[in-house]
C-alpha cells in the first residue's frame, strides 16, 4: 500500500469515527464487535503472509477477554484504556513465551499444535467453577479516564476506542509490512532455507510474527469483552478460531485494509444470514468459504487489485 | 487397587474408542497427506444413521446381534457413499494445493455438513442405547463390566491387527506402502494413484463412520459430537505421528489412560490433560512419536 492507499485509509477511518452519532445503536454494536475482530484477523494475515496458519488464535483473543474481566473484579480497576492495554500486553506475553515452541513448526505442526494450546485453555476454563464454568461471567462497565458513560453513550465511546486502536494498529503493522523483517514475509513462504543462507534466522522472524499476532489478538479480545460485557471459555474454543481463520481466507493476505473490511463484511453477513435462515448459517459460512478458495484463492482483497490492474492497462491503451 | 483397575479399564475402553476414530484419520492422512478435517462429519453421520439404524431395529422384531450388524453396516454404507462423493466430487479438483489450504476445503465442507445433518435429522437428539442393554453386565471380581465396552475393544484390536495385515501381507498394502513412500516415483512404476487416493479416502471415511456407530449406543447422538471428536482424534493422531497406524494405537493408548487416571483422581483436569499430554509429547517429539523428523528439501 503506497501513500495513496494510507491517505484513503486514515479517510475511512475518520469517516466512520465521525459518523457514529448519525448511525442507530444496533450498527454501532456491529460495528464495534467487526472492529474488535478485525485486530485478530490482522494477526492471522501476518502469519497468513509466511504460509501460516493458525488454528488456535482465540487462545489470545480468551487470553486478552479474560484478562480485562478478572482485573477489573477482582481489582476494581475499570478504567477502559488501562484494561485494553492489559489484555493486549498479557496475550503478547503468552504469545512470547509460547514463540519459542510454535516457531519451530511449520504447515499443519503450526496449525495443529495452536489449536491443542488453546483447547487446554478451553479446558482449565470449562472446569474453573469459580469462573462460571461454561457460563463465564458479566464484565464490569467501563470508566473512560473518570467518565462514566451509559448506554448509549457507552456504545458509542467503546466504538471510539476500538476505532482508535485499530488505527494505531494498522498504521504499525502497514510500517512492519514495509521493514526488512515484513518484507521477507514471501521469501519465507517460497523458500525458508535460501533465506536462512542470507544470514537470517528464519525462527526469529517467526516468533516475532507469533508475538506480533498474539498481541493483536490479545486486543481484540479485551475490546471485545467490553463491547459484549461477557465473557466465556467459548472464546478460546477452536470453532471461534476457525471463525477468524475463514474472515483471513475470504479478505486475503493482500493488505492490511482487507482485514478490517473483511471483518465487517463477515459480521454483517452473519447477522443478516442468522436473521433470514437462521438454520443455515454453518452452511453458507463453508460454501462461501469453498468458493472462495476454489476461485479467488487470494481472497476479495485480490478482486480489487485485479479490478485496479484492469482499470491501468485500459488507461495505458487510451494513453497509447 | 479397585481405582487402579478401573482406570485401567476406563482406559482401555476410551482407548479403544479413540483409536476406531482415529485410524481412519491417519489412514487418511499417511498416503494423501490430507488432514481431514469431514472426519467429525463422518463420525456424526455414522452415529446418526446409527440411532436411526437401532430406530428401525427396536420398532421392528428382530434378534439382538442381527441389530447390531445392521446398525454397523448401515453407518459404513453411509461412510462409502459420503466418501466417494467427496473424494470424486471436491477433494479430486484441490489435490495440487497448499497442505494448509486442503485442510480449510476440508473445514468448510464440514461446516458444510454439520448443517444437512440438522436438514436430514433435525436439531433434536436421539437415544440409540438399546445395544448396550442388551448385551447386558459381567462382573470380575469387584468390577462390573459392559460386555457392551469388551466387543468395542475387540473390535479396536481387530481393526489394529487387520490394518497390520493388509500393509504388511496385501498386494493393495506394498502398493499402498509405496505411495506413502514416494507418490510421484510409485506413478512412474505404474501404480495408479488416482485409483489408491481414492480407495483410501473411502475406506478412511467408512473408519470414521464405523467409529460413530459404534459409539452412538453409549453418547447422546445430538449436534457437535463431530466437532468434539475431531479435536481429539487430531491430538491423538498427532502424539502418535500423523500418518503412523502404530502411532494412532500408541496415541489412543496413551490418551485413554491419562484421561481415566484424570477422571477418577483429579476430575478437574480431564480436558486438560488430552491437551498437555499431547503439547509434551510434541516438545520433545515435534512430528509425534513414530514419525522421523524428514530432511528439509533446498
Amino acid at each position: 500500500m503506497g501513500g495513496k492507499g494510507q491517505l484513503v485509509g486514515g479517510l475511512m477511518f475518520l469517516i466512520a469515527a465521525a459518523s457514529a452519532p448519525l448511525l442507530p445503536d444496533w450498527v454501532i454494536s456491529l460495528a464495534t464487535i467487526a472492529f474488535a475482530n478485525a485486530l485478530v484477523v490482522l494477526g492471522l494475515v501476518v502469519l497468513w503472509r509466511v504460509g501460516l496458519v493458525s488454528f488456535g488464535q482465540a487462545l489470545y483473543y480468551c487470553i486478552g477477554a479474560y484478562t480485562v474481566a478478572l482485573t477489573a473484579r477482582w481489582t476494581g480497576f475499570n478504567d477502559a484504556f488501562g484494561l485494553v492495554l492489559m489484555g493486549g500486553l498479557a496475550a503478547g506475553l503468552m504469545a512470547i513465551l509460547i514463540g519459542f515452541l510454535l516457531a519451530r513448526y511449520r504447515e499443519i505442526f503450526f496449525a495443529m499444535l495452536s489449536l491443542a494450546l488453546s483447547m487446554i485453555l478451553y479446558g482449565v476454563l470449562v472446569k474453573t467453577e469459580s469462573l462460571g464454568s461454561t457460563d463465564g461471567f458479566a464484565v464490569t462497565t467501563p470508566t473512560f479516564l473518570g467518565f462514566a458513560p451509559h448506554a448509549q453513550a457507552l456504545g458509542r465511546a467503546l466504538y471510539w476506542l476500538t476505532l482508535g486502536v485499530d488505527a494505531v494498529a494498522a498504521v504499525l503493522i502497514a510500517g512492519y509490512f514495509r521493514s526488512v523483517s515484513g518484507s521477507l514475509a514471501a521469501p519465507i513462504r517460497d523458500n525458508e532455507i535460501r533465506v536462512e543462507f542470507l544470514g537470517v534466522s528464519v525462527t526469529n522472524i517467526i516468533h516475532t510474527k507469533v508475538a506480533v499476532a498474539g498481541v493483536l489478538g490479545g486486543f481484540g479480545g479485551a475490546l471485545a469483552a467490553l463491547a459484549i460485557g461477557h465473557v466465556d471459555p467459548n472464546m478460546a474454543y477452536w470453532t471461534t478460531s476457525g471463525g477468524f481463520v475463514f474472515v483471513t481466507i475470504l479478505a486475503g493476505a493482500g493488505s492490511v485494509a482487507a482485514a478490517f473490511v473483511g471483518s465487517l463484511v463477515f459480521e454483517a453477513v452473519r447477522s443478516f444470514a442468522v436473521d433470514v435462515m437462521p438454520g443455515l448459517w454453518q452452511m453458507t459460512l463453508g460454501s462461501v468459504l469453498l468458493l472462495t478458495i476454489l476461485f479467488l484463492p487470494d481472497g476479495l482483497g485480490s478482486l480489487m487489485v485485479r479490478l485496479r490492474r484492469r482499470g491501468e492497462t485500459k488507461a495505458t491503451r487510451a494513453g497509447s | 487397587m479397585l481405582t487402579a483397575s478401573a482406570i485401567l479399564t476406563d482406559g482401555l475402553v476410551y482407548a479403544a474408542y479413540l483409536f476406531i476414530v482415529a485410524i481412519g484419520l491417519t489412514l487418511i492422512f499417511g498416503v494423501m497427506k490430507i488432514l481431514n478435517v469431514t472426519h467429525g462429519s463422518f463420525y456424526a453421520f455414522g452415529a446418526y444413521g446409527a440411532a436411526t439404524a437401532v430406530g428401525i431395529y427396536s420398532n421392528a422384531d428382530w434378534p439382538a446381534a442381527a441389530g447390531f450388524l445392521f446398525m454397523i453396516l448401515l453407518a459404513m454404507t453411509i461412510g462409502l457413499v459420503m466418501g466417494v462423493v467427496l473424494e470424486r466430487g471436491l477433494l479430486r479438483l484441490v489435490y495440487g494445493k497448499d497442505e494448509v489450504v486442503i485442510v480449510l476445503v476440508t473445514y468448510a465442507t464440514f461446516l458444510i455438513l454439520e448443517d444437512v445433518i440438522v436438514l436430514i435429522w433435525g436439531p433434536q437428539s436421539y437415544a440409540a442405547y438399546q445395544p448396550m442393554v442388551a448385551a447386558g453386565n459381567i462382573e470380575i471380581g469387584e468390577l462390573v463390566l459392559s460386555n457392551y465396552d469388551i466387543v468395542l475393544v475387540a473390535i479396536a484390536a481387530a481393526l489394529a491387527g487387520i490394518a497390520y495385515w493388509a500393509l504388511k501381507f496385501t498386494r493393495y498394502g506394498r502398493l499402498l506402502t509405496t505411495v506413502i513412500f514416494d507418490r510421484e516415483t510409485a506413478a512412474a512404476f505404474g501404480v495408479n494413484v488416482t485409483l489408491v487416493y481414492t480407495a483410501t479416502f473411502i475406506v478412511g471415511a467408512m473408519l470414521g463412520a464405523l467409529g460413530g456407530a459404534v459409539m452412538a449406543p453409549k453418547i447422546a447422538v445430538t449436534l457437535g459430537i463431530g466437532v468434539e471428536v475431531i479435536v481429539l482424534a487430531f491430538a491423538v493422531v498427532a502424539i502418535g505421528g500423523m500418518g503412523s497406524i502404530e502411532g494412532a494405537l500408541v496415541g489412543a493408548l496413551i490418551v485413554g489412560i491419562c484421561r481415566a487416571a484424570a477422571v477418577h483422581l483429579v476430575p478437574q483436569i480431564e480436558l486438560f490433560v488430552i491437551y498437555g499430554v499431547m503439547a509434551l509429547v510434541l516438545v520433545v517429539r515435534p512430528y509425534g512419536l513414530f514419525v522421523r523428523a524428514q530432511p528439509r528439501k533446498i
